[in-house]
């Protein structure tokens, strides 16, 4: 009866996911991050906040999607596996060794995960580089977009992405991008992370709302 | 859109047991003047494109077109008794449609019958009331008037592009540039969308109607 009058809030049993819209960019001479801030269980948004680059060492980030828990675990094993592997070879890790230690995770338990983790970095030897990492694949791409949001920018990176762009290009090109899916997916928005990574370090920006670009529509 | 009514798994090819889709990419946009409408061509049976160079801009009036997403029956039967009931209308009235009227008589349909229906439909025209305008009626048969708007499968891999770059008082060499663009790049990335692309420009003039070959379309410095 209680049930009836009451019924349980959907957010306590659905599972959290990160609905999400996520980038990741190749610059002449490094990457640029972004991702958007949502976390949704169900119809509920639990997190508007969250920020979804992850640290996998001083100069190599992935961008976490799908479900929340998967990713953050999967981002957190290879941080640790990564920094074992760093000061064996007492050197900083290449990009490439991050993305297949996130492949090998994503691959060998992809019947029970549902996360798509972006991974890129910077390295002495390829520069900047970005992996993408979908069900336990591994190809390395010029830019990679990800989550539920990136379905409606495929056009807008296709015909507005363009090799060998600045620093400054990269990012505008990156914010214009997530500001154009959290527009319209239901699934991303908030806040925009950016993640900008080159041979002098990481540098991480939050843009608000209201600093967002604007489109015709609004 | 995927049905299987019988499932007789590998004993006959996937064709034989799907339905008819436009899986599409659709789009039309308002210009000071008229309009510019575009499609893909592609008709498919599950895998197997059943027509290629299929039309999906489909006249209702003299200057009122349909572009159809969706079941390719149900658009086309819909499409069909809208065009009756508009000659009929505009014959009463002795003066040409209004496009309004034509998107009011689609959403009637889609709306009455939206259980049974399958059907994104984009209305668009010109007349000499309202100028050019562009009305939709997607899935489920709300209608709304919108400066631009896109529809079919392929559009939801467009929208950041339309939304980007959309700008109002475009020309129309702007409008049919931006249209072609657009549906170029749904194209590349939907499967169920492909072919040519086939566009019209509807105005005070009349009908002006072009196909872009796969060979001429524009070309992306990733795709």
């Amino acid at each position: 009866m209680s049930e009836e009058l009451f019924p349980e809030p959907e957010w306590l049993s659905e599972e959290v996911k990160t609905g999400t819209t996520i980038i990741a960019v190749t610059f002449d001479g490094g990457v640029v991050l972004g991702s958007d801030s949502r976390v949704s269980a169900g119809e509920s948004v639990v997190n508007r906040v969250m920020n979804k680059l992850s640290p996998l060492h001083d100069k190599i980030y992935c961008a976490l999607s799908g479900s929340a828990a998967d990713a953050q675990t999967i981002a957190e094993m290879v941080n640790y596996q990564l920094d074992v592997h760093s000061i064996e070879v007492e050197a900083d890790p290449l990009v490439c060794s991050a993305a297949t230690l996130v492949k090998n995770i994503s691959y060998k338990y992809k019947e029970e995960l549902s996360a798509h983790l972006i991974v890129a970095g910077w390295d002495k030897k390829k520069g900047g580089q970005v992996y993408a990492t979908l069900s336990g694949l591994l190809t390395r791409q010029p830019f990679a977009i990800g989550g539920s949001g990136s379905f409606y920018i495929n056009g807008f990176v296709d015909a507005e992405f363009r090799k060998n762009m600045t620093k400054r290009e990269c990012q505008e090109f990156v914010v214009n991008a997530l500001t154009l899916a959290m527009g319209r997916d239901g699934s991303s928005g908030g806040v925009a992370y950016v993640v900008t990574i080159d041979k002098d370090g990481a540098e991480e920006k939050c843009i608000l709302g209201n600093e967002l670009p604007k489109f015709f529509d609004e | 859109i995927v049905s299987t009514f019988n499932n007789y798994n590998d004993l006959y090819p996937d064709w034989t047991q799907t339905e008819v889709s436009t899986g599409t990419s659709i789009m039309a946009v308002e210009f000071e003047g008229g309009v510019v409408i575009g499609a893909d061509s592609r008709t498919t049976t599950g895998a197997y494109i059943a027509n290629r160079v299929t039309d999906k801009l489909t006249p209702i009036h003299e200057r009122i077109f349909c572009c159809r997403s969706g079941s390719a029956a149900d658009t086309q039967a819909i499409a069909d008794a809208v065009t009756y009931q508009l000659g009929f209308h505009s014959i009463e009235l002795d003066e040409a449609p209004l496009v309004q009227t034509a998107a009011s008589l689609f959403r009637d349909m889609c709306y009455r019958y939206r259980e049974e229906l399958m059907a994104g439909i984009i209305v668009a025209g010109w007349d000499p009331r309202r100028g050019g305008q562009v009305y939709t009626v997607p899935v489920g048969g709300m209608m709304t008037r919108q400066p631009v708007s896109v529809g079919g499968s392929g559009s939801s891999y467009i929208y950041g592009y339309v939304d980007s770059n959309y700008r109002a008082g475009m020309s129309k060499e702007e409008c049919l540039k931006f249209t072609a663009e657009a549906l170029t790049l749904a194209m590349e990335r939907d499967g169920s969308s492909g072919g040519v692309v086939r566009l019209a420009v509807i105005s005070e003039q009349g009908v002006e109607r072009q196909v872009i070959l796969g060979n001429q379309l524009p070309k992306f410095s990733t795709v």
